[in-house]
């Protein structure tokens, strides 16, 4: 049984937890935007909670060739579908949504893993209309029987001091604090925020070093950009601060236009 | 050596005892529980865990010491056979003022290391130019630079992995597969891998 692209929406994507341990050579980590909401949308139809699931920024519309048990973060409960129905996951509310298929999307895993890469094009293709995914072997695990509730967290991200802080106004993280920050761009590779220019005291160039999910890059501009899923395993722009990985997703999940705040903790 | 924090699971460590590259490997060997990643660059190295109480055990690591000697990648050396025919060959004499032989003569006469891998899958920075070779990047990078090209910038030389934009000296170009996720290990230039290149 598999399900059927009618409409891949904006930005369709089968996503795992990823290739974490392939830094060193180039190989972005990759995986689901929000583990954590995945893993939720992953357990409803009794799945691990990373096992490979479908997330789309939204628009996306599927059709069933058969009998399937399926969730998503916009019905969070667990639902059987049969041949000829459709499934919608609409634009907004969030920015990044999941689709889970009771066994999991087969495709062919890279590096152990069934993630699209957007920056490196490793893992399967973005998802586009045609194409068919099919469910893996039945889990173990019987369908979760009630709706779980999976509401967007609005609260301040917490913010820790980043490894080049000292590149930067002393009072940086406290404006950081004070400030509303827009998201102006969203992707896979990061969000860009815009509140007011995080001016450097410091101008060298700073030779590239390791990123990870959730550091604040500030690029000449000022305009501070947050590093996502398929951020480059190196980047040459000063690290700022580092949002706490439980928080990553409070800023990751704000659609563009809207603010997210920041709260210092050391 | 200083640790600066990265978040409470990882940390990014500078001013090395020994080239990044060798303080990761050794650390590497170590085999700490919990370590995800660790990312050599320029002159940094980035550890990462995949638990807040992880990271301790790898900071008293650190700050016991790190013996890098006999961590410079086996002693592998990787040979690159390469047809020295790119498009900047020209440009590159001119800048250095040097003949298209020279440039050739130096560039494949040179023996090369691993410092870091980024940019891309299977990118690797390899130092060891002559420096009569070092050149800044382009003023104009190109859109698409093709998988093999042979390439220099800086203080590094490359090969390019895959297709992809770029904004280096194009030497020449290769066969020779740099990437591969159907080979363990994928990256044929890891981290303090030695590298040749014989002209062809």
């Amino acid at each position: 049984m598999s399900l059927e692209v009618v409409e891949s929406g904006m930005l369709s994507t089968v996503q795992d937890g990823g290739r974490p341990g392939w830094a060193h050579v180039g190989v972005p980590h990759s995986g689901v935007v929000d583990p954590s909401l995945a893993a939720v949308v992953n357990r409803l139809v009794g799945n691990p909670g990373d096992a490979a699931l479908i997330e789309t920024v939204g628009g996306l519309l599927v059709r069933a060739t058969g009998p399937l048990t399926i969730a998503s973060d916009t019905e969070p409960v667990a639902r059987t579908v049969r041949a000829g129905d459709t499934i919608r996951v609409p634009l907004g509310g969030r920015q990044w949504h999941y689709l889970s298929i009771r066994g999991g999307v087969v495709a062919e895993p890279v590096l152990g893993s069934r993630s699209t890469d957007t920056l490196s094009g490793l893992g399967p293709a973005p998802l586009a209309a045609g194409d068919r995914l099919s469910a893996g072997a039945e889990p173990a695990e019987a369908p979760h029987g009630e709706t779980v509730p999976v509401h967007h967290v609005v609260r301040p991200a917490r913010i820790l001091p980043g490894p080049r802080l000292d590149w930067f106004e002393p009072d940086v993280l406290e404006a950081m604090e004070l400030g509303r920050w827009r998201v102006t761009t969203s992707s896979r590779v990061g969000v860009r925020l815009s509140g007011h220019a995080l001016a450097r005291v410091d101008g060298r160039e700073l030779p590239s070093e390791g990123l990870v999910r959730g550091a604040i890059q500030v690029p000449p501009d000022g305009d501070p950009i947050m590093m996502l899923a398929d951020h480059p395993t190196t980047g040459g722009y000063p690290v700022v601060a580092v949002v706490h990985p439980d928080d990553v997703s409070i800023v990751a999940q704000t659609t563009v236009g809207g603010d997210v705040t920041f709260r210092l903790v050391r | 050596m200083r640790i600066l924090p990265m978040g409470p699971t990882a940390v990014l460590v500078e001013e090395l005892p020994a080239p990044p590259a060798s303080v990761a490997t050794a650390l590497a060997e170590r085999r700490l529980p919990g370590v995800v990643d660790i990312v050599p660059a320029a002159s940094t190295v980035l550890v990462t865990v995949d638990r807040t109480g992880a990271l301790e055990a790898v900071v008293a690591a650190l700050e016991g010491g790190i013996d890098a000697a006999g961590s410079e990648g086996g002693g592998a050396v990787v040979e690159i056979p390469v047809v020295y025919d790119g498009d900047d060959l020209d440009d590159v004499a001119a800048l250095t003022g040097l003949t298209v032989d020279a440039v050739i003569r130096l560039h494949a006469g040179a023996s090369y290391r691993v410092a870091f891998c980024g940019f891309a899958p299977g990118f690797a920075y390899l130092e060891g130019v002559p420096t009569e070779l070092h050149l800044p990047r382009r003023a104009t990078p190109r859109t698409r630079v093709p998988a093999g090209s042979v390439a220099i910038a800086a203080t590094y030389s490359a090969v390019y992995p895959t297709s992809s934009p770029g904004g280096w000296h194009l030497l020449g170009r290769t066969d020779t597969v740099l990437f591969d996720v159907d080979i363990d290990p994928p990256a044929l230039l890891r981290p303090g891998v030695g590298a040749r290149f014989v002209a062809t």
